[in-house]
């Protein structure tokens, strides 16, 4: 019953108010000439210093439901879910050197999206659609996670009703205020807001290290408590360290994960929004701060199981949310205004995220669908209009999966997600490096990984949620013929290695072919382009320069 | 107009160009290759202030990683 929450409820409401009124503010803050215009509204101005892009990529990469889900996965399964620390540590060597490439030629060239430096690299229209129905598909459900992250703190603090639409009025509204200032002023408000999201994040896990191990008996309690859970369970792959079966699942999630996860539009949307390559460089090195953040949020899944907390019962009969134990703990263990404070956090943890990924699958569909195919001769305002509205529709979009499908289902989906923005990894991140491979083969590479990894993921049960099919990234090797093999590996890497190859062997096949290439749009020199570049294309201040000087005419040859 | 995109002018001057080859880079494998090679700590002993070892080495990683990019990126910075 909500009445029994009131003060939790109460501290939520105050704090998400606050910040939606400064999510309206954001669009005079660091005040752009002119809004209209994509640079301006979806990229910030590209002119966000180091402090900014650390909050805004942090609030980016570590959202919402990877608070809820990963110690919920802890608690769970045990150390199988603790993968994501090794995932968050490898990301940043990854992508220290490809993003500032990928910077420096979308500085000279005026792309918004990773679409576009294919477009421009590839001489492919085609190619760049795909990579980009690949970038919203993936980014859908994920944004529908984030709604998963709050309905998991609403649960808990009882706000829930009968009905369908009384029971996700709340978190309709919620995306209703978040849809109205990101429509206003763009990338600007989850800039801000970020600021504030990680403060009341920082303070709450440092209380909740401290405080709950003092209250359970210090952390070798809870490891032993946990230690204890598993040994009890009949499930074979769980328990507090890893087991034969389940470590190469470990070791290729990790690693997979970290490919996929900037290869995301929404995580270089907040790269391409920062001032230099300079920028970029040092947030590399202090974002793995958040990792530490994310490694001991993980373990409150432990702390929960020496609490002894029940997860509240999830959306079909008979099956538990797990989700809820993080929002559950801090309830039964915290006084309420506390419990108040660290579920606003959770919650405003999902606006910033929520709307980086609506504002970089806006931009994907401005550019690369809209731009390219329906109105070749958009004006900057136009496309700037274009990505607020579809930025509009991409909400309403992931508000209608949370409302008519099963929370489930969008987990199951991002699970997909990350797999097939895999798939963008040899046109992307190795086109950054090299046009060796043919724009053809990309595109066959695209559809051999995309193929063979709908197939593994079709064969993964579930059995903690009854499915038969899409219930996992684990695929067992077993099905590949290694006879009596238990060990998994995770679906997303074989994909992508299965798409290198063939990306490889049609290269050399089109080539022997002498099919035609395209041209080459960039430039050995644009890779390395960094800020105050004297031959940037012209962007939304030096056009007006253009309009106040007009150039003389070019001599008649 | 055949060629639109062809940059006419002389080569720039170089002002804004960075430099990414360095062999410091290589460094930059330390921290994503140890934190893969879960066979070396995946054990409940030695816990250190109650963590099993898989727990606090895998947080240790995180100032490994650190540590790393903050040096290759200090030593490979632009000279001003």
């Amino acid at each position: 019953m909500w009445r029994d929450h009131l003060t939790e409820i109460i501290v939520f409401a105050v704090l998400f108010l606050l910040v939606s009124g400064m999510g309206f503010v954001a669009a005079r803050w660091r005040a752009p000439k002119d809004i209209n215009h994509l640079d301006e509204w979806g990229l910030g101005g590209r002119s966000f210093g180091g402090w900014i892009t650390w909050f805004l990529v942090g609030g980016d990469l570590y959202t919402a439901y990877t608070f809820v889900a990963v110690p919920a996965l802890l608690f769970g399964a045990g150390a199988a879910g603790f993968f994501a620390v090794p995932y968050t540590i490898i990301i940043y060597p990854l992508v220290f050197l490809v993003l500032v490439r990928l910077w420096s030629v979308s500085h000279r060239h005026g792309f918004v999206t990773p679409a576009d430096f294919v477009r421009k690299r590839f001489d492919s229209p085609t190619l760049a659609l795909i990579i980009a129905i690949t970038g919203i598909v993936a980014t859908m459900p994920y944004i529908a996670l984030q709604l998963v992250g709050i309905e998991a703190v609403l649960k808990t603090m009882g706000v829930t009703g009968e009905s369908t639409i009384a029971r996700h009025l709340p978190i309709i509204i919620a995306f209703a205020i978040l849809a109205a200032y990101t429509y206003q002023s763009g990338l600007r408000a989850p800039a801000l807001i970020a600021f504030v999201k990680d403060t009341l994040i920082y303070i709450v896990i440092l209380v909740a290290i401290i405080y709950l191990p003092y209250k359970l008996g210090g952390w070798g309690s809870i490891f032993d408590a946990a230690d204890a859970k598993f040994d009890a369970s009949p499930s074979t792959n769980d328990g507090i360290t890893l087991n034969a079966n389940n470590q190469l699942q470990y070791i290729t999630l990790a690693l997979g994960s970290a490919l996929a996860l900037f290869l995301y539009p929404h995580s270089l949307t907040g790269v391409l929004a920062s001032r230099s390559r300079d920028v970029i460089k040092r947030n590399m090195s202090a974002l793995p701060a958040y990792s530490l953040l994310l490694g001991l949020i993980a373990l409150l899944g432990y702390a929960a199981i020496a609490a002894g907390v029940t997860p509240l019962p999830g959306s079909t009969e008979g099956t538990v949310d797990n989700n809820t134990v993080v929002p559950l703990l801090f309830e039964q263990q915290f006084p309420s205004w506390f419990a108040g404070v660290a579920f606003a956090a959770i919650g405003i943890g999902a606006l910033v995220p929520a709307a980086i990924m609506s504002i970089a699958a806006a931009n994907l569909f401005t550019r690369n669908i809209y731009k390219e195919y329906l109105r070749k001769d958009a004006s900057p305002a136009q496309e700037a209009n274009v990505s607020k509205i579809t930025s509009l529709v991409v909400k309403v979009g992931a508000v209608a999966c949370i409302v008519f499908l099963d929370p489930q289902f969008s987990i199951d989906l991002q699970l997909i997600g990350g797999v097939i923005i895999l798939q963008t990894l040899p046109a992307v991140a190795l086109g950054l490096y090299t046009r060796w491979f043919h724009r053809g083969a990309l595109i066959a590479g695209w559809a051999a990984g995309m193929g063979l990894g709908m197939w593994m993921l079709y064969q993964i049960p579930n059995p903690a949620t009854k499915r038969l099919h899409f219930g996992g990234s684990a695929f067992p090797l077993e099905k590949f013929g290694f006879d009596g093999s238990t060990k998994t590996i995770y679906v997303g890497l074989v994909a992508v290695a299965v798409n290198l190859l063939v990306a490889v062997i049609v290269t050399l096949i089109l080539r022997a072919a002498k099919v035609t290439e395209g041209a080459d749009g960039t430039e050995r020199d644009d890779y390395f382009a960094d800020e105050g570049d004297p031959r940037l294309v012209p962007g939304p201040r030096q056009e007006t320069e253009l309009v106040a000087e007009p150039t003389e005419p070019a001599p008649k040859v | 107009m055949s060629e639109p995109d062809t940059p006419q002018a002389a080569p720039v001057p170089a002002v804004s160009r960075a430099k990414d080859h360095s062999p410091w880079n290589w460094l930059l494998f330390i921290p994503i290759v140890v934190p893969l090679v879960t066979l070396l700590f995946n054990y409940d002993s030695p816990r250190l202030f109650g963590f099993p070892v898989f727990y606090w080495l895998q947080l240790a990683f995180i100032l490994l990683g650190v540590s790393t990019t903050t040096l290759v990126y200090q030593m490979t910075k632009k000279r001003r």
